[in-house]
């Protein structure tokens, strides 16, 4: 088939960047999105010009680095689904597909389609564990966990990390990346103790970095390439709003 | 030179207590004093980074991703064993230990196996206090399965992602010491030297790959987590950005290899579908309790196949060959990894292989939905089927898989004493980086097991005796001759590689030499194959820096000139995977040597000449290696032969 490209291209965080048109005149429906770019930085590089860089790494759909915002929709149009696990098959041929960075302020360009995504282990470092050393842990039995509580954390627990939330959300909210940490943890018996803490500390993290406010549209679940529930946002807000009214952290 | 295993004296089970006893300790108020280098945060070095700095060493982590939650620890799919025996079915530190030795066709150390099987236990534990979500029964217990064959239920599991919650587990314990300041991390930085100076590792020169500025940071001892180098074989179940260059450029710097040519090939994978295929997927193995594997039983029935004009559903049972039930009536389908994998590639091999290219054989659940229902299928193995779907465009329920082997792991590594240390003082290995604890073949959620175990519970212990022994004083600034001399060298070898200016794109180099490995020292290597492999792999070598294309500056970002590097590297291992798989004149675990086998084709191995672990010594810029030997001694298990008859 034949795909018309645009794709973004920027040198670098300093400078502007543009959209840039390609055509491919041999793909195959069983490539999967990144061979086809594969294919395109193969003849790109032929012809003397720079390839498109990108961030991929397991193209299996669990690391969570490939990030590319196509057709205006994070990962694509498939749901449920990372970049890297879009095949061609979910296009026609003469088909014209627009490749953007995740725009985001809190994640800048480094080059062409690739973001900064620290921010993001910024707000795991703020709270994002429970504080157990290594070799202080009881027996992984001692502590009984219901399944339905185990399942629930384990729902939270399927984030990747990729920002396709925060890329989806018309004020670029990280309010689901930190509810599904924050709510993994608030269910477990281990995460308890540093429970009010955590939200506190997490969501100030997040408003440092300059994520927007949630209004709840709900847009971030459906693009989440590992659908999580917006229910993970009401327990934050729960925590969050519990933690505050209980805080003893009196600067804010 | 002559390698010093250290394994303690004293009876198997008690070794591990003994030495941890003899080991010298670091004074509470003195391990601030030390500072120690991490290279990698999959699950070996996050959790050794965490556990250091809950120690209170100084500690730097190095990763090459954009975060260390997204080493390549996050892709493993099936579980990690541990002998707690919650399951009272007699498991036990010792059958775990023993499960893993003959798995591996004895050429692992008994003293190394004995430990990792004891440490299995503790971390379960660590990990669910960490809150990894691992499944659980309606009672709140944990939740266990029998995993690759083992006759023990003994495998803990978070869904199909066990990986990834066990990564995040111990990526939470690494943010939680960078935010108390014990953990300095570096992302999207890239280790591409080892400083050695007075005969001890000093440091090392990275790259940083946003800015691709040349650094180098200086310590008291080095750990390379860097996982394991299937990418050689350029498709592999690996992550693109795996690679071997930091064990290779430790290696050039006198880190022996112990053992190259143990690669393990998984039978489960997604075949490939084209010629721009740039990965391939594991599909769980737990599909093989279910699914039944054939191909036809002519070669004019699996063309009609592959050309379309023959549905596989329409190919009546008796013209199907279900190879693995029919040659092994008692394991059948469940036959370990190795095995399955060379049987399906002797069937396309007879052309008897299905798909567009031949290169698949048939994974059928029809008879399993017949007798179970859909309903538990799609309970069993749904977000799998739907995962094929996804990739394949095919519909499981309805027509049957198709699977082909696939690299998926590599045993060998660098060589690494029972403290995992390699031949080089201060440098040590952890994980898939290693060579130490499967021998020929891992067993199937054992990876997880040795990544943890490294970091969690053996290296915080053995790390202390050396550095007792050298002293906060022992290290080298980084303005130092050693550090200048390796900057100065890493930044010519990038120069060199921006001057080829040929045709050939990296990928396209990576691409054939995948195939040189693969062909020649794949599922089953010949002594004649093995020699052609090596003319040609040399071949490439010099067509790689003669006509090899890398656009762009050194001093940005620059993913071909990243790639390039790590291409070279692999060139150069590759080399030493031939000249070890042409040495070993056995047949042992995932190293299947066409000469040496059963009446009945299974591997044979060669115990009076071949008990040995192999490490290779680097002698310098196109000279051949020299080989080391290690003796394996077996004091607590008798070898045997595999059997699946």
């Amino acid at each position: 088939m034949k795909i018309n490209l645009k794709v973004w291209r920027q040198k670098n965080s300093n400078t502007p960047g543009k959209l840039v048109e390609y055509q491919l005149d041999n793909v195959s429906e069983d490539m999967s999105f990144l061979e086809m770019f594969d294919v395109l930085n193969d003849s790109l590089t032929r012809k003397g010009e720079e390839p498109v860089a990108f961030d991929h790494d397991c193209r299996e759909g669990i690391c969570g680095t490939c990030s590319m915002y196509i057709n205006g929709r994070p990962h694509g149009p498939q749901t449920g689904a990372t970049t890297c696990q879009l095949h061609m098959r979910s296009f026609n041929d003469g088909d014209t597909i627009v490749v953007e960075p995740w725009r985001a302020r809190s994640f800048p360009v480094i080059k062409d389609l690739m973001v900064d995504r620290l921010a993001f282990d910024r707000i795991i470092q703020a709270g994002g564990y429970v504080s157990v050393n290594t070799g202080s842990a009881p027996d992984a039995n001692e502590i009984l966990i219901p399944r339905s509580i185990a399942d629930e954390a384990m729902d939270a627990a399927a984030c990747i990390g990729c920002g396709a939330c925060v890329a989806a959300c018309k004020n670029a909210s990280a309010m689901l990346f930190v509810s599904a940490k924050v709510s993994q943890l608030a269910i477990l018996p281990q995460g308890k103790a540093e429970h009010k803490e955590r939200a506190e500390r997490m969501v100030a993290q997040m408003d440092a970095e300059g994520f927007g406010a949630c209004s709840f549209t709900g847009a971030c679940s459906v693009e989440c390439p590992k659908s999580i529930s917006l229910d993970h946002i009401a327990r934050l807000n729960r925590e969050y709003l519990g933690a505050k009214l209980t805080s003893d952290n009196i600067q804010g | 030179m002559k390698l010093e295993s250290k394994i303690p004296e004293g009876p198997l089970a008690e070794k591990w207590a003994r030495h941890k006893f003899a080991l010298k300790l670091v004074n509470p108020a003195n391990k601030r004093k030390y500072d120690i280098i991490v290279v990698g945060t999959g699950l070996a070095g996050a959790s050794a980074a965490a556990s250091l700095a809950e120690l209170g060493y100084n500690v730097k982590a190095f990763c090459y991703q954009d975060s260390p939650r997204r080493a390549h620890s996050i892709a493993a799919q099936g579980g990690i064993n541990a002998a707690k025996n919650y399951q009272n079915d007699g498991d036990s530190v010792f059958r775990l230990f023993y499960d893993t030795i003959k798995g591996g066709d004895y050429r692992a150390r008994e003293g190394n196996v004995h430990r990792l099987a004891e440490v299995s236990v503790n971390i379960i534990d660590q990990c669910v206090a960490q809150g990894v979500p691992f499944a659980r029964e309606y009672g709140g217990v944990l939740a266990n399965r029998s995993f690759g064959g083992a006759q023990v239920s003994r495998t803990f599991y978070a869904r199909g992602q066990t990986g990834q919650q066990l990564l995040l587990g111990a990526y939470s314990a690494l943010s939680r010491q960078v935010s108390n300041g014990k953990v300095k991390l570096y992302t999207r930085t890239e280790m591409l030297d080892l400083v050695v100076e007075g005969g001890k590792a000093r440091g090392i020169v990275v790259r940083n790959l946003v800015t691709g500025k040349i650094e180098s940071h200086s310590g008291h001892a080095v750990l390379l987590c860097t996982g394991g180098y299937g990418n050689v074989f350029y498709l592999s179940t690996n992550a693109m950005g795996c690679n071997v260059t930091a064990a290779w450029r430790a290696h050039k710097k006198g880190a022996l290899f112990g053992n190259p040519c143990f690669t393990q090939i998984h039978p489960t994978c997604i075949p490939v579908s084209g010629h721009y295929q740039s990965k391939l997927t594991l599909m769980s193995e737990s599909l093989r309790n279910d699914g039944r594997v054939w191909v036809p039983k002519t070669v004019e029935d699996a063309e009609k196949i592959r050309k379309g004009q023959l549905k596989p559903t329409d190919l009546p049972e008796d013209k199907r060959d279900y190879f693995l039930e029919r040659r092994y009536p008692s394991f059948g389908n469940l036959v370990p990894r190795d095995v399955a994998s060379r049987n399906a590639k002797n069937m396309c091999d007879e052309g008897r292989g299905v798909s567009k290219t031949g290169l698949a054989v048939y994974l059928d659940f029809a008879d399993a939905i017949k007798r179970d229902g859909h309903k538990t299928i799609e309970a069993k193995y749904g977000n799998l089927f739907e995962m094929y779907e996804k990739i394949t465009g095919e519909n499981p329920y309805e027509t049957p898989m198709m699977i082909y082997p696939a690299v998926h792991y590599t045993m060998g590594g660098l060589w690494v004493d029972y403290n995992l240390m390699t031949t080089v003082p201060g440098l040590y290995a952890l994980g898939e980086a290693n060579f130490s604890d499967h021998g020929a073949n891992r067993l199937g959620a054992s990876a997880l097991m040795q990544g943890l175990a490294d970091g969690y519970f053996v290296i915080p212990y053995t790390i202390g005796d050396y550095l007792a022994t050298i002293g906060p004083a022992d290290k080298i600034p980084v303005d130092a001759p050693a550090f200048k001399e390796a900057e100065k060298k890493i930044q010519d070898q990038i120069k060199q590689l921006l001057s080829i200016k040929g045709d050939r794109p990296v990928d396209d180099l990576h691409k054939e030499l995948g195939h040189i490995m693969w062909e020649y020292c794949g599922m089953a290597r010949s002594a004649e194959g093995l020699k052609i492999a090596k003319q040609k792999i040399q071949a490439l070598r010099n067509e790689f820096w003669s006509n090899a294309k890398v656009l762009g500056d050194a001093e940005e970002m620059n993913q071909a000139l990243e790639q390039a590097g790590r291409v070279a590297d692999f060139i150069e291992l590759g080399e030493l995977m031939v000249d070890d798989a042409l040495h070993r004149n056995e047949s042992c675990g995932g190293h299947f040597r066409e000469e040496y086998q059963t009446p009945d084709g299974e591997a044979l191995r060669d115990d009076e000449h071949f008990a040995y672990v192999a490490a290779w010594e680097y002698q310098g810029e196109g000279k051949p290696e020299i080989l080391n030997k290690e003796p394996l001694v077996f004091e607590n298990v008798k070898l045997t032969q595999r059997s699946y008859k």
